[in-house]
């Protein structure tokens, strides 16, 4: 899913500043997965601002609204019957989301409540971790299922660098060192053969570098 | 056991202190109250195994969002004590009011009802 972390209230506040009439919006998919800005962080946070407001004697009014998704017209449509009544919109969807909303509806100003961060899975129950960037040209199949651009943090592509040690990036020492990942897989699948296989130089328009990207398939189009 | 306790204190109960929400801990806040304890049951006595341990870790968790929002994260504690120990019942009433009592009532107005869906 798409992970994303909350901003300080702090910057919620400043942003907010000017406004009495909030329409807080979550979202209940990737956001809700990572414990951001789903229904219950919607909650959390609504009540954050009564509280603040209140504590200094002024008024807030906080919508809230968690929508299906914000990337697709159909759900954000939902609130067109009462987005007029609100001042502005503090979504609490990832950047594609927030975005969309400010898309679909013009005349009003929408604020980003997230720093969306990165695409990522559920290792525990409170931790994601990420694993893959969108480089748009997966080499999964040659890397026994482990991501050399996500999980390396220069995203080699063809081995470890001399920073690897102990199976940890020098990065930081927590993090583990992509390549050493890949050649375990590798090894436990009898797969070590592909470890030899140079993957070229990377073409990184295929990647956000090329600009940004737009995916089509005619045959759904209406 | 017949033994007083300040009559400030209002308790609600709950079978659990693992069901103790941080919403319903926000929401208290909202409606004006000055302080928040919960008191579970001794750690590795919980009758459902680790409720009393996760409330321990919502209660840091809304200390943080307190001291956030400015009311300051000393409004909400977590004791524990057994069924059995009324007399601890009583000190610790005792203890949290006289605490929020030195931090004076809470700065937030006692509002229209929490919620605003």
């Amino acid at each position: 899913m798409i992970v994303a972390n909350r901003k300080s209230l702090e910057e919620i506040l400043a942003m907010l500043k000017p406004y009495k009439k909030v329409l807080l919006l979550g979202c209940n998919e990737c956001v809700t997965v990572c414990a951001t800005g789903g229904e219950r962080e919607v909650g959390v946070l609504a009540s954050e601002l009564r509280l603040s407001r209140s504590k200094d004697g002024e008024e807030i009014e906080v919508k809230e609204q968690t929508l299906e998704r914000q990337c697709d017209h159909e759900y954000i449509d939902q609130i067109r019957p009462f987005v007029g009544d609100y001042e502005v919109i503090l979504s609490m969807a990832c950047g594609a989301g927030i975005q969309y909303v400010a898309e679909k509806y013009r005349t009003k100003v929408v604020l980003p409540a997230v720093n969306t961060t990165f695409l990522g899975v559920t290792l525990e129950q409170g931790v994601w971790s990420e694993r893959c960037q969108g480089c748009g040209e997966c080499v999964l199949h040659m890397t026994g299922g482990v991501c050399p651009i996500a999980r390396c943090a220069k995203s080699l592509l063809n081995g470890p660098c001399g920073g690897s040690s102990n199976g940890k990036c020098e990065v930081d020492k927590d993090t583990d060192c992509g390549w050493q990942l890949i050649i375990d897989r590798l090894k436990e699948l009898g797969q070590l053969d592909k470890y030899e296989e140079i993957i070229p130089v990377k073409d990184w328009t295929s990647s956000r570098d090329g600009g940004p990207r737009k995916r089509m398939r005619e045959d759904l189009k209406l | 056991m017949r033994l007083n306790y300040p009559p400030n204190v209002k308790i609600v109960k709950v079978p659990c202190t693992g069901r103790v929400d941080i919403l319903l801990i926000l929401h208290a806040f909202e409606s004006g109250v000055d302080g928040v304890y919960l008191a579970g049951c001794l750690e590795g006595e919980c009758h459902f195994l680790r409720g009393n341990l996760r409330a321990k870790k919502r209660v840091q968790y809304v200390k943080g969002l307190l001291d956030e929002v400015g009311l300051g994260g000393n409004r909400i504690e977590m004791y524990n004590m057994s069924s059995a120990q009324g007399q601890r019942f009583a000190e610790v009433a005792r203890e949290m009011t006289e605490k929020i009592r030195a931090l004076g009532p809470s700065p937030v107005k006692r509002s229209k009802v929490a919620g605003g869906k």
